[in-house]
């Protein structure tokens, strides 16, 4: 990408190192593997998550139901695990294998973000709009799937993805690399990657080169319906139950990770590596403020002073 | 003298945009500020209007010395500028934008509705322009906008206007209207600074000329002791040729026909955009359109491109196949391309690179595998900014970096890269440079001897004059002439593009 975008992400990574150092030299608890590893496998979700907004909000989008979809997606997972499908009236009962709960919800999660795109694209209706009607209608459904309790107890095979390690990296590890490794590639090297940059930068131009606008559209809030999905198997493998309120508020962990990656909210700049660094600038200063003892109200304080900080050194750059 | 420009040197992070400039702009009397894009035109502007305020140098109004903070005390001085850019906000009335930031209120401190109405009316009304104060300016057309832009600095009854381009939108009927103006306002003692590119139109309103070359002050004299080529040459630092084209002669077949094509007003009660157009089009053929604004000139070229699938009626018919576009991707797999007139808003993505913006209605064929193929995208664009002879540090240039002359020329370069059959071009030329203007003449002119079928709208006559082989003329949505381009004069062009009756 730009010249710009990468001095704003050199400026990321100091700020990072910046961070670590300020916290290892007040806790000797940070640098630690094991803190390491924690850290790496709290924010691997929001890795997910933002790397899903992040290519919404490159379209000039913003997915606002992230936090449901993942709630819904995740409780539907472990309910189709535990209970299967079972209709006592027609005598009827579809178990599902692990692989198969997963792969609907994910398909779950898919199908929320493509009917968020499909009502943006064919009504019209802005994405702040059509997605916040999402967040309340996925919500919703997962209550009413729960019926407002949890559902636990899902097994040692399915805790695996959210607990487990392969060749000494925790599995959730891997899932956000892979999910990041493809991301980027799909961005930085591919046609689509290229037409989402485009619709972002200026979507009349893009419309008048022949681009398909919708289909380009329901595509990112299909895969940021679909990575909320993992990021739901995630965090319902993890806890080992599937919380009806999971997820609450996600949404916007996403979007400043976003934002403090340097991804511009008018659509058409910004990355993927960009996000990455962003949530993990977010994931170190939430353990560096636990680690620290730091008040819960205070940590979002913080937080949201980070956030301006941020955006407002980002802003003075692409001023200059 | 009642502006003096004197050893003004305005630098941007250590490169001097203007250079030791010393000007001088007579009272009463309208000043045409010349030179290329990048000559550093616009920077002086800003600086006598108050937009840049460090700068070396002085400036006398009035034989006194002043020194604008900001633009505010500009026109307070009296000093307003028209920009090039359009800077009305869509979603407020007319009236509401002219009267922006200096609101009539009655003795309570509400907004007084009543006299800004009438004072836009009357002005409107000057301006000949029949429009609803109240009308919205998102629904103008851009000709229209600039318009009320000029109404804008009107109002502020200032001594000096300064107009950056004022024509670049507007169609000649229009250019009439704002002569008449500019010469009411010389009677009443104004003084105008007027930038423009097109030498014609300045022969008739213009008494001096500044020529500014590489950020410094070149030459400056009255108009009519000098000729276009010796203005071009100064301008320029060199001679250029403009181009001349002779008509060929042409294949039977036709390449494009369209009959009875017709699109309706997408607001329900209002009279049809285009009414019953039939027209056609040869391999190698230029075709001009010609007409004032709202005759339907660029929602023609829309239709054709697919753009407005649900209101269109009629046929179109390329290379004896019938097509009928859902989209601009089905015209563009027909072999259309279509260079919008806004490249800003519908030509480029300004915040991409040049090559991301050449390729972009290319890239399904650069592709190897799963992805892009760098390789092949870097050489497509190196070709074609050797041939169009674009001039950028690297490819990886952001194109907002651009001059609007090399800005076009990679609009252009993204549409030639699809190899199409017929060229829709909406003003081609529209803020670009002397230079590249003649460089884009000639490549459309190259293109058309190549065997491409194109089809120019351009509100500037000499430039449909210069290219067109064949000429239509449209008014009200109708074509209401046709004429051969030995046969156009640009009397008899106006005429069918006022009268619906002409014969």
């Amino acid at each position: 990408m730009s010249f710009r975008s990468k001095i704003t992400q050199f400026q990321s990574l100091i700020a990072l190192f910046i961070l670590c150092v300020l916290i290892s030299l007040l806790s000797d608890k940070f640098l630690t593997v094991n803190n390491g590893w924690n850290v790496l496998r709290q924010i691997s979700v929001n890795i997910v998550i933002s790397v899903g907004m992040t290519l919404v909000v490159l379209t000039a989008g913003i997915d606002l139901s992230v936090g449901s979809v993942l709630a819904l997606s995740g409780a539907i997972t472990a309910g189709l695990l535990k209970n299967g499908i079972s209709i006592p009236s027609l005598n009827l009962f579809i178990g599902f294998s692990l692989l198969g709960a997963i792969l609907a919800g994910l398909i779950i999660g898919s199908l929320s973000g493509f009917f968020s795109g499909f009502t943006i694209t064919r009504f019209k209706i802005p994405p702040f709009v059509a997605t916040l009607a999402m967040l309340t209608i996925a919500r919703g459904l997962t209550m009413l799937y729960t019926e407002g309790f949890p559902i636990s107890e899902l097994g040692e095979n399915f805790a695996f993805f959210g607990t487990g390690w392969f060749l000494g990296i925790p599995v959730p590890v891997w899932i956000s690399g892979l999910v990041i490794l493809i991301t980027v590639l799909m961005t930085q090297k591919t046609r689509l990657g290229r037409y989402i940059y485009a619709i972002g930068g200026n979507e009349n131009a893009a419309r008048l080169s022949g681009i398909n606008i919708n289909k380009v559209k329901i595509f990112v809030y299909s895969v940021a319906g679909m990575l909320a999905a993992i990021g739901g198997i995630l965090v319902t493998s993890r806890l080992d139950s599937a919380q009806p309120n999971a997820g609450i508020s996600y949404e916007l962990d996403a979007i400043a990770a976003v934002v403090i990656g340097g991804t511009s909210l008018s659509g058409g700049k910004g990355t993927i590596m960009g996000t990455v660094l962003g949530a993990i600038i977010i994931g170190v200063l939430n353990n560096g403020l636990v680690l620290l003892d730091v008040s819960p109200f205070w940590q979002q304080v913080v937080k949201g002073m980070v956030i301006l900080v941020a955006v407002i050194i980002d802003k003075q750059n692409s001023e200059k | 003298m009642i502006l003096q420009v004197q050893n003004i040197t305005k630098r941007f992070s250590g490169i001097a945009a203007l250079e030791n400039v010393n000007l001088a702009f007579a009272k009463g009397k309208v000043t045409a500020v010349l030179g290329e894009n990048g000559a550093g035109k616009s920077t002086l502007m800003k600086i006598l209007s108050g937009v840049y305020s460090d700068y070396d140098g002085q400036i006398l109004y009035k034989n006194q010395p002043i020194h604008f903070v900001n633009t505010k005390a500009a026109q307070n001085a009296g000093i307003a500028i028209i920009h090039q850019e359009l800077n009305l906000i869509p979603y407020l009335s007319i009236q509401e934008n002219i009267f922006l930031g200096r609101e009539l209120t009655n003795s309570w401190g509400v907004l007084d509705k009543k006299a800004m109405f009438d004072k836009t009316s009357e002005l409107l009304k000057t301006l000949k322009l029949s429009l609803n104060p109240n009308s919205l300016v998102a629904d103008l057309k851009i000709g229209q906008q600039q318009i009320i832009e000029i109404a804008k600095a009107l109002l502020l009854d200032s001594e000096v206007i300064i107009m950056d381009e004022p024509t670049s939108a507007i169609s000649d009927a229009e250019v009439e209207v704002l002569f008449n103006i500019i010469n009411d306002l010389l009677i009443s003692g104004k003084t105008i600074i007027y930038i423009s590119h097109k030498l014609d139109e300045l022969r008739k309103i213009a008494h001096n000329y500044v020529i500014l070359r590489d950020g410094k002050s070149i030459d400056s004299g009255e108009l009519k002791d000098m000729s276009h080529d010796a203005l071009i040459a100064k301008m320029v630092g060199r001679e250029i040729k403009m181009m001349q084209r002779n008509v060929p002669t042409f294949s039977e077949n036709y390449l494009l026909k369209v009959e009875n094509l017709s699109l309706k007003s997408p607001h329900k009660n209002k009279d049809s955009i285009l009414k019953d157009i039939d027209f056609h089009l040869k391999k190698g053929e230029i075709l001009g359109i010609c007409g004032l604004m709202g005759a339907g000139r660029t929602e023609l070229l829309e239709t054709l491109f697919g753009l407005h699938p649900q209101n269109t009626t009629g046929n179109i018919t390329i290379n004896e196949v019938v097509c009928q576009f859902k989209n601009p991707a089905d015209a563009i797999k027909s072999g259309l391309a279509f260079v919008t007139e806004d490249r800003k808003h519908e030509g480029l993505i300004l915040g991409m690179t040049v090559r991301e913006n050449l390729t972009i209605t290319t890239l399904k064929d650069l592709e190897k595998g799963l992805f892009v193929d760098k390789k092949s995208e870097e050489n497509l664009t190196e070709n074609y900014i050797k041939t169009l002879n674009i001039k950028t540090s690297t490819q990886k240039q952001l194109v907002q970096n651009l001059s609007g002359g090399n800005q076009q020329k990679i609009v252009l370069a993204k549409w030639l890269a699809t190899k199409p059959q017929i060229l829709l071009l909406d003003e081609p030329t529209r803020g670009v440079d002397i230079g590249a203007k003649n460089e884009i003449y000639k490549t459309i002119v190259q293109l058309a001897d190549e065997g491409l079928g194109i089809i120019v709208v351009s509100s500037e006559l000499p430039e449909i004059m210069l290219l067109a082989d064949r000429i239509l003329v449209m008014a009200e949505g109708k074509i209401t002439a046709e004429m051969r381009k030995e046969d156009a004069t640009e009397d008899k062009i106006l005429k069918a593009a006022i009268s619906l009756n002409y014969e």
